[in-house]
This record gives C-alpha cells, structure tokens and sequence, in this order.
C-alpha cells in the first residue's frame, strides 16, 4: 500500500468526469478522462521527470515539473512502457498506460 | 486557372488563422489549415476538452462572446476546409520555382506536403526571464498557469505567487482568485509612476484598460497582495516551491510562502517557421525581439509566405483576428482570384486603419508594463540560464569574454545555450540581454538566434516515417 502522495496540482472544476487508472512509476494511480498526463502526474505528485544536465550551479537529476504547459518548453517528456517517449502536457492521460516519469530515460 | 494551384495552408487555428481561414472561404478556396492542438482556439481562447462541462464565460470571462464569435466562425467552416489537428510542422522549404515542401508529423506519422502559399500564424508563448529557483516543480509561465486553469481545470498550487510584469499577470491571478484557488501575492517589477505615464496611450483601448484596473481593484479588494515596483530575487525551495524572495523599491526583503509560482514578462512571438523559410528579419524595439519582416498587409519579401497575428508581433487576440482577415485579402490578390481587387485593398486599409489603435495601445503597454532587461542582463553568473542544458548565465558570459563570441549564435556554440530541446524559446531573451550586456553593446546588436529543422523534438518514428515520405516526393 502506497499512501497518496501530496499533488503539485489542485482539481478546482471539472471533477465530475470518469475516473480513470494508469500506472505512475509502478504505482496505480487515478486520473479523469480528459486530463493530459501533465495533469495525472501532478495532481497525484510534484515531479514529472529529472533533468540530465549539470554544470556549474546546476544539478543533474534535479526535479522538473513542465513549466510551459503549451508544448514550447519541452520539459516535460516522459516514458509510456511501451517505447514510447511523449510530451506530458500534450499527451491524453488513457486507461492502463504505464509511465515512467523520474526513473524514466 | 486557379483551380491549377495548390490550395493555401495557414499554420495555426487561432485567432488569426480562424479569420484567414474565413476569408479564404468566403473566396471560393478551401484553405488546408495545420494545427498542433487537437481543436481551434489557440492559446488563449483554447477550448476545453470534450467532455468538461464549464460554460464559456467562466473560461473566457468578458471575452465570452468573442471566443464564442471565434468558435462558431471556425465550427461553420468544417467541411469547407482541410482541417488537420493534432499537427506540427517541423519544417519547411521555400520553393525558388513552383512549390516548397512543409514536412508535417502526426501522431508519429510523416508526411511531406507541397505548398505554393502559407500563412503562418503561429502566436506566441510567455517571454520568461530566469531567476534562481525558476526550475523547481511548481514553477510554471503565466500562461501555463492559464492553460491548467482553463484547459484542466487546474490550479497549478494550493498557494500561487503571481510574478512578472504585463497585463497577463492580473488576469490570470484574478482568474485563479474567481475559481476558488489561493493568491498568495501579485509582484508586478514595473513601478506605479510607469502606469500613469502610460494613461495615455492605453486610452486607445479603454475597454481593455477598464478590464485591467478593474482585475487589480478585485483582487486588492479581496485582500490579495498586489506589489508594484519589485525586484525578484529568487524562487526558495527543494524538490518543490515554498517561497518566493522579492524586494520592496524601498529596498525591505520579504519572502512570500507558496507552493506554485506563476511568471512572465508579456509575449514572444513564434517566429521558427518564417525563419526556416528563409524570411528577412528585422529588429523590432517595441517587442524587443527579431521579427520577420512583412508590407503593412502580412506578405514577406519571400514569394507566397504570409505572416499574421501574434507571431508577428504580440498585439493580442483582437488585433490577431484583424490581422488574419487582411493577409487573406492579401493572399487572394497576389493568386489573382479576386476579380474584385479595388474592394479588397479597400478592406485592407480599414483594416490597418483599425489595427493602428492596437498597435497605439500595445505602446501605451510597454509604458505601463516594461520589459525589465536588467533583470535579465544582471543575473548573477551561477544562475540556471538554460533549463534544457543546464547552462548557467556566467557560462554565456565566458562564452563571449573569454571564448570571443560576438554574437549570440556563437555564444550559443560555445555554451550550447538555446540548443536544447526548446531552442532557446525559454532562455533566448534573456540570452541575448546576457550576451548583449557582457559585449556591451546595444541589444539589437547581440544578433538573432537562428531556428533549426525540427522546430520541436520528433519521435524516431516520426523521423523514419519521413524519410520515407520526403523520398516520394523527390
């Protein structure tokens, strides 16, 4: 038993749409129909992949969470088990995917 | 005769591109029209999901109705167009004789489309300036901030701090107070005596001007915070937002607790297509950004590449609809279609004559809300510049004292600045403010970073697909 963890997003409206179950890093976690995975993944936690680069001042592997949400950032990438690498906040959350967000490469 | 040609293709189903679109068919063609979102509206009359339920006015506020003018507009066109959502062109070829060639992909689908006209009214996106901090989860643009609300249902935190400049900042922070979400402060950098200088050219657009004061009268009188004058010094936290630093312009620090921070400093418009296409640019003060040129009705100087609304200049989305209207006219008379050309030019000069309000009252904003470049060309050298490459501002700076880049192209193969993922969408205006201020030249003279085919990240399949498809075409 997993307990839920704290979400980066907060549902105001729209609730009422059909739940629906995909995979977050091994875990099941409930999403509704119509959200983007952006939106799975960060109502049920706050990081959405890890940043590989490091340099001076900056930290490879630091949290990253999308920040556009418009598809021009493209920090939000992440892995679907089936090979397939999408972009969260353009991509429809499905029943049964399976995503791989800061185990993910 | 003009039954020969290739039908027009309009690159965005926004604003602009709805009213092309309109026009093209009103004339008698059916106009191809490409979009990345799987339905019209643009950013910011983005349509909701199916299946949400809110009406448009609590998504749209006073701009309902134009939003539902927009939508019936684009909904009256289905089967008079080739609609093609979910859409991106990620390059494209200016034909020197006969067509160019846009390369499309589709959810991991290629295809190659020939073109002999396109319109490209690609928007805009949030013009964003780093500070430490900016890459923590819970740290999102303004508009992002406006799409979870609008587009999810979402607000991006329990507790949101609002920080920036521009008229987005207020709107977004009042429409997260009006849905229920917690502001925990709005921290406009641009000062109070900046506003009322600037009174008189927002009185070109009053309407608008009465809509902002009374969004920061509302939330001032629902007991938000709103700060004028500030510094931001930083975003605090972990592995998530908890404060935000700011300073006073008497100099007081305070740190407002929050878990989400929205910012922006106005628009930058998508320019990566025209620039592909091989379109002139041009050093535009008033946005502070490079953009391609075109005549007073949207043509660039290359044959059959058309530019219209917000990426060409952010002057909003009734300006962009205008726009839209007019460079169709104009398309129509360069494929010689109308055999009513007077009436055309004739609605062409009403419509620049309209436009020139727009373009008054986008300078009056400028005065209102300006552009903060010194935050930009002062960000202490260990800041995350790049967050797609992890380069920091004092990287950039070497770049140029040290590596002799004179310019930001060279900054950027130095530092591998704006060349990740993004290309430089996030950090380019502040790079250019960087690499200006440590050349210590004018920022016009900091160079333009140039675009590169794929416009965005392609899935290898998507790669392969159009090896396949540009090989059919030769």
């Amino acid at each position: 038993m997993t307990s839920k963890p704290r979400g980066q997003f907060v549902r105001l409206a729209e609730t009422g749409r059909r739940p629906i179950t995909l995979t977050i890093d091994g875990v099941a976690r409930t999403a509704l129909a119509g959200d983007t995975l952006l939106t799975a993944i960060l109502v049920n936690g706050r990081c959405v992949r890890r940043s590989e680069f490091g340099g001076d001042g900056a930290v490879a592997g630091a949290p990253r969470a999308g920040f556009c949400v418009m598809g021009a950032c493209q920090d939000c990438w992440v892995s679907l088990d089936d090979g397939r690498r999408v972009r969260a906040c353009t991509t429809f959350a499905e029943n049964g995917m399976k995503v791989r967000t800061a185990h993910g490469g | 005769m003009v039954a020969e040609r290739l039908p027009p293709v309009i690159v965005g189903a926004g604003p602009a591109g709805t009213r092309a679109a309109e026009t093209l068919v009103h004339a008698g063609l059916r106009p191809i029209v490409i979009d990345e979102a799987p339905s019209n509206g643009g950013q910011i009359y983005r349509r909701q999901p199916s299946g949400f339920t809110r009406p448009g006015k609590a998504l749209y506020g006073f701009e309902a109705s134009r939003a539902a003018a927009l939508f019936g507009a684009f909904d009256r066109l289905a089967g008079s167009i080739d609609h093609r959502p979910n859409t991106l062109v990620w390059s494209i070829r200016p034909g020197s004789i006969g067509a160019g060639l846009m390369h499309l992909v589709s959810s991991e689908r290629a295809n190659a489309l020939p073109f002999d006209q396109v319109i490209f009214a690609t928007g805009a996106t949030d013009r964003v300036i780093p500070l430490p901090g900016w890459t923590l989860p819970g740290v999102f643009t303004l508009g992002g901030a406006q799409v979870a609300l609008k587009y999810q249902g979402c607000a991006i935190g329990q507790r949101t701090a609002f920080v920036g400049t521009g008229p987005l900042l207020y709107l977004v922070a009042y429409q997260y107070a009006k849905a229920g979400a917690k502001v925990a402060a709005v921290l406009d950098t641009a000062p109070l005596s900046a506003k009322l200088r600037a009174l008189p050219g927002l009185s070109a657009n009053a309407q608008a001007t009465a809509r902002g004061l009374y969004y920061l009268f509302w939330l001032r009188s629902r007991g938000v915070p709103v700060q004028l004058g500030i510094h931001p010094l930083a975003i605090e936290g972990r592995d998530g937002v908890t404060a935000i630093a700011w300073r006073d312009p008497h100099g007081g620090s305070h740190a407002t607790p929050c878990d989400a921070v929205a910012m922006g400093y106005g628009l930058r418009s998508e320019t990566q297509l025209a620039d592909l296409a091989e379109v002139p640019f041009a050093w535009d003060a008033l946005h502070r950004q490079w953009l391609p040129t075109r005549d007073a009705a949207g043509r660039t100087p290359v044959a059959g590449i058309y530019l219209a609304g917000d990426g060409g200049g952010a002057l909003g989305a009734d300006a962009a609809e205008l726009a839209g209207e007019r460079v169709a006219l104009a398309l129509l008379q360069d494929r010689g279609a109308a055999d009513n050309g007077r009436s055309h030019a004739d609605r062409i000069a009403a419509i620049n004559r309209r436009l020139d309000r727009y373009l008054r009252f986008r300078r009056g904003l400028e005065r209102a809300f300006p552009f903060p470049a010194h935050l930009a060309g002062d960000l202490a050298d260990e800041t995350l510049l790049c967050r797609c490459e992890g380069i920091t501002a004092g990287e950039v700076r070497r770049a140029v004292r040290e590596f002799g880049a004179h310019e930001i192209n060279r900054a950027k193969a130095f530092s591998r600045v704006g060349m990740g993922r993004c290309q430089g969408r996030m950090c380019g205006p502040a790079a250019a403010e960087i690499v200006a201020g440590a050349l210590g030249v004018p920022i016009e003279q900091a160079g333009r970073l140039r675009a590169q085919a794929p416009v965005k990240p392609l899935p290898m399949a998507a790669v392969l697909d159009d090896a396949a498809a540009s090989a059919r075409h030769g």
